[in-house]
């Protein structure tokens, strides 16, 4: 089974081995084969057709681009026009958004053909996929494992080999760590790189799209088309943006990695640490050099960061309420129970148990004590990586403390799941790009990832590093044996 | 009463008229079909993002600048969090901590004498939709056309004492509004509201007396009636022994009385907090500085101006400064007539204003032009027209019988001025006058007016009375 790449399906087209009719197909009947992964929340045929017809149009008249044809499957958080975005809730289980997300309208103006909208924790607030309304997703590796969140389903559609690329969202770690969990490449750009306008809003100031694939080179690719200022999104960078692909092949001579020691104590499992150390090795054999370095705030990332989305959810939330669009309960007999009614039956627990969190955080009498303390600590945390960059050029470490779990094991206690995003929480307070790539196995075969992070607004070095690896190692090439790998 | 005091802050809600939104670019003329005028943005659809409208920036720093007050370079929007149907986001995009304008200060005239109201501050927001309660058999209709409009929010001290003072100092500020052309004060509409803040201490108390808020006041003369009755009942209350208790009351014109409408159980905790979908607004000194060079000649400034460029009493200086338009055309008229500008002035507060009262126009939409009124003015200076033709050829030009001369000539208004003329006529009225014309004689002055009266009306009055009066004396010396 061919591992699915941008360049071997322009490599199909280009070769009129297919068509991209033909090719859509192809991933769409795979998508229908596979429904018992549970990845797909909509399977888009109609749609992807029509663009798959006018993909091979634009092939012929030589007016294609980077991604003519390249089927994709977008996060169900990312809106689409005339494809219904649920959230993965309840509360939009029929919305039908009359726009589309900018970079959505970014990656079909390169070329992409959305072949359906991803399952994921309901709007995005998890770390397993298990919240959903439309229930977990199984990893490709093990079937009782989780494959990670709140982007479980991208990740797993890649894992799978279902599609090349998939777009997923992460404000705590949603790619990354499914990334990880699912033996895939996982980025998140800085923020305000990409545009976060049709980009449900769960932490405004923590939120970014990003990218599943199986290479680096593949994410550099669809960042270049998903990237760049938004005048729609205030919190959108007007900053030069690079060609992405461009200083891939960089020389690795004389790059500085920085080791958090606080990263490196108990709670990571030894099987983890391990991987990571070896990938650490494999990148001074490519002349890089090491040196630990320390986050003193790291422990203070959690806390932080769970008062802060919360605070944002909790207002950005509040539009959900029946009114104008999505569910409204049958049954009320007034305002207020309208009100309560169709958001107590709208919404998760998970969901619930953050607003109330959030409200509370923002309350008068707490504000002070919670809310304006977090943001202050989330500058401590901000200053720890500027102070940590003058003395190293990438921080790297393991994505999450231990390999996919099962599902159900950390549902009981919120908390515990909470901990597992103990380093990538800190990237989303600081605002920096980071990704994560395939960097082994564990003995029992669940996958393990290595996570790099970058100085702000320096994807391209990011990506440079990563793909670096990539053509030293092939951790990033191995399917699960349910989806054509080898065993 | 007398041993009470009144302690009212007065909170305004001013559209801006900036042609969109202050966060989407949807437009907010007013008066469209419903939700018509609301876009994926105004009806927070999931996934949409504010964008901040610079004009609205543009219209408070006017405001800001025109009272003096400090103005915050960095301000910062806030959400103020509530669940209301005609609040698309569930919160409304405002500011808390820090507005786009702090404290400043507006002057008014109080019987003669000039107090200053403080403006403690005046911050930038976005209005909610309209809720409909009639016309939909039980159930409300939500129009989320207004939802997004920009608001200025001017925040006063608690400093007035009486309905009075509160009355002139709205007015200042409705005046102040439209002259720099940031709102178009339409109380009506709903472009320009007023909540009332009002308490009342025993004389020489220092600590406020706990305050109801009251709302729904749309005219003038509704905030006057509505703090009176609001006054009156809090000191009934606390001398029968009750308590105020800081609510919301409505006032209801019709029953004159307030109504109370929200307790203090339901007070709501709107959770602020900066809104992180939009960055703090930094403006720099040089955006400041080119407002300043477009801000228009304010009230006062006109006000006094007038007295003294134009020579009028303060009564009808403030009377012509009343609103930019008014001013204008007084100014034009004034200056490119040859009549003196008093006299411009007594013809405008006279005859002028009564039409566009009657006729319930703009002064914009006047049917007599400046160039017209200028020419009229003219044709009583040079004595073509009297007193009296001139009101006739007043009402000609109100009509849109023409043009000034147009008038004259069809009408055969041109007023006599030759002296032969009139002279004929005065030997005319000699003759059929015998018993007046001995009065005179006689010494009786005051009959001479009754003379030169019998002169005009067989003149048709065209004669010139003055010249009538002349020759009237010379006759009967």
């Amino acid at each position: 089974m061919t591992l699915k790449t941008i360049a071997s399906q322009k490599a199909l087209l280009g070769s009129k081995a297919a068509s991209c009719v033909e090719l859509t197909n192809d991933t769409l009947q795979s998508l229908e084969k596979n429904k018992g992964l549970n990845v797909f929340i909509s399977i888009c045929e109609e749609h992807a057709i029509a663009q798959a017809t006018n993909a091979d149009r634009l092939i012929e008249t030589k007016q294609n681009s980077s991604l003519t044809g390249i089927p994709i499957a977008h996060k169900d958080l990312f809106c689409t026009k005339g494809v219904k975005t649920t959230c993965a809730s309840k509360i939009l289980e029929n919305f039908v958004s009359p726009y589309d997300a900018t970079i959505v309208e970014n990656l079909n103006n390169t070329g992409t053909i959305t072949v359906g909208k991803t399952n994921m924790d309901e709007f995005a607030m998890g770390s397993s996929n298990e919240s959903s309304f439309f229930g977990p997703v199984d990893n490709p590796w093990d079937s009782s494992r989780v494959p990670g969140g709140s982007s479980g389903g991208s990740a797993a559609a890649v894992a799978a080999n279902l599609v090349a690329i998939a777009t997923g969202s992460d404000t705590g770690g949603s790619i990354r760590q499914p990334a990880s969990f699912c033996n895939v490449v996982g980025v998140k750009p800085s923020y305000g790189r990409c545009s976060r306008y049709g980009m449900v809003a769960y932490a405004s100031s923590l939120d970014q799209a990003g990218i599943f694939s199986h290479t680096v080179e593949d994410a550099a690719i669809a960042l270049n088309a998903m990237a760049g200022f938004d005048t729609k999104d205030s919190t959108s960078v007007q900053i030069a943006k690079p060609d992405f692909t461009t200083t891939l092949n960089n020389p690795l001579k004389g790059l500085r990695i920085g080791l958090p020691k606080e990263y490196f104590t108990d709670g990571l499992d030894n099987e983890v640490a391990s991987i990571v150390q070896d990938a650490i090795k494999q990148y001074e054999q490519l002349g890089a050099s090491v040196k630990e370095i320390s986050l003193p705030n790291s422990k203070l990332a959690i806390p932080c960061y769970y008062v802060i989305a919360p605070a944002e959810a909790s207002s950005n939330l509040s539009r959900f309420d029946g009114v104008r669009y999505g569910y409204r309960a049958e049954e009320y007999t007034d305002l207020e129970s309208m009100y309560v009614n169709s958001r107590t039956a709208g919404f998760g627990n998970e969901v619930k148990r953050r607003i109330m969190i959030g409200a509370y955080a923002l309350s008068s009498g707490y504000y002070d004590a919670y809310y304006a303390k977090a943001q202050k600590l989330r500058r401590l945390i901000s200053n720890d990586f500027t102070t940590a960059f003058e003395q190293c050029d990438v921080i790297m470490g393991p994505t999450a403390p231990t390999p996919a779990y099962k599902k159900g094991s950390k549902t009981k206690d919120p908390i515990e799941m909470y901990l597992g995003d103990i380093y990538t929480i800190a990237v989303n307070l600081a605002g920096l790009p980071a990704a994560s790539i395939p960097a082994g196995f564990t003995q029992s075969g669940l996958p393990v990832g290595l996570q790099l992070i970058s100085p702000y607004m320096q994807e391209a070095r990011l990506l440079n590093i990563g793909h670096k690896y990539q053509q030293e190692t092939d951790w990033h090439t191995q399917l699960p044996t349910a989806f054509g790998g080898e065993s | 009463m007398s041993q009470w005091e009144t302690v009212i802050g007065l909170e305004i809600h001013a559209q801006l008229q900036t042609k969109s939104k202050i966060f989407s670019g949807s437009s907010t003329a007013y008066g469209a079909e419903p939700n018509t005028q609301a876009n994926s943005v105004d009806i927070a659809l999931p996934g949409t993002l504010p964008v901040m409208n610079l004009e609205a920036a543009r219209m408070a720093i006017k405001f800001g600048l025109a009272i003096n007050a400090q103005l915050n370079l960095k301000n910062v929007f806030a959400r103020k969090n509530y669940f209301y149907p005609d609040l698309p986001k569930g919160y409304q995009t405002s500011q808390f901590d820090l507005p786009i304008v702090g404290l400043g200060e507006m002057p008014i005239d109080i019987d003669g004498k000039t107090k200053v109201i403080g403006v403690t501050r005046a911050h930038l927001e976005e209005d909610a939709g309209k809720s409909l309660h009639e016309n939909f058999q039980g159930v409300t209709g939500i129009d989320l056309n207004r939802a997004g409009t920009p608001l200025l929010e001017i925040v006063s001290e608690p400093d007035m004492r009486s309905a009075q003072e509160a009355v002139a100092y709205l007015k200042k500020i409705h005046s102040l509004v439209r002259y720099l052309e940031i709102c178009d004060g339409n109380m009506q509409e709903g472009s320009f509201r007023c909540d009332a803040n009002v308490s009342v201490r025993p004389k020489g108390q220092e600590e406020f007396g706990t305050r109801a808020e009251l709302k729904n006041i749309n005219s003038f003369r509704f905030v006057e009636r509505a703090i009176e009755l609001e006054v009156e009942r809090q000191i009934d209350l606390i001398e029968d022994g009750g308590e105020v208790v800081q609510e919301t009351r409505l006032y209801d014109a019709d029953k004159h009385e307030t109504r109370s409408m929200r307790s203090k159980e339901e007070a709501h905790d709107y959770r602020y907090f900066p809104c992180p979908d939009l960055p703090p607004m930094q403006l720099d000194q040089a955006f400041i500085d080119d407002i300043k060079t477009t801000l228009p000649e304010l009230p006062e400034a006109k006000l006094a101006r007038f007295q003294t460029e134009f020579n009028l009493g303060k009564g009808d200086a403030t009377t012509l400064t009343q609103s930019k338009d008014i001013a204008h055309y007084f100014e034009m008229v004034a200056k490119n007539s040859q009549a003196d500008s008093k006299i411009v002035a007594n013809w405008m507060i006279g005859d002028f204003f009564a039409n566009l009262n009657k006729s319930e126009l703009d002064i914009n939409d006047s049917p007599i032009s400046t160039e017209q009124f200028c020419t009229l003015l003219n044709r009583v200076h040079d004595k073509t027209l009297s007193g009296k033709t001139a009101k006739q050829v007043f009402t000609a030009l109100w009509n849109k019988e023409g043009g000034v001369d147009d008038i004259i000539d069809k009408k055969g208004l041109k007023q006599i001025t030759d002296t032969g003329a009139i002279e004929a006529v005065v030997d005319d009225v000699i003759a059929n006058c015998p018993e007046q014309v001995q009065q005179f004689k006689d010494g009786n002055d005051k009959v001479i007016g009754f003379l030169v009266g019998q002169v005009m009306q067989k003149s048709k009055g065209k004669a010139n009375p003055q010249i009538a009066n002349q020759l009237l004396q010379e006759k009967l010396k």
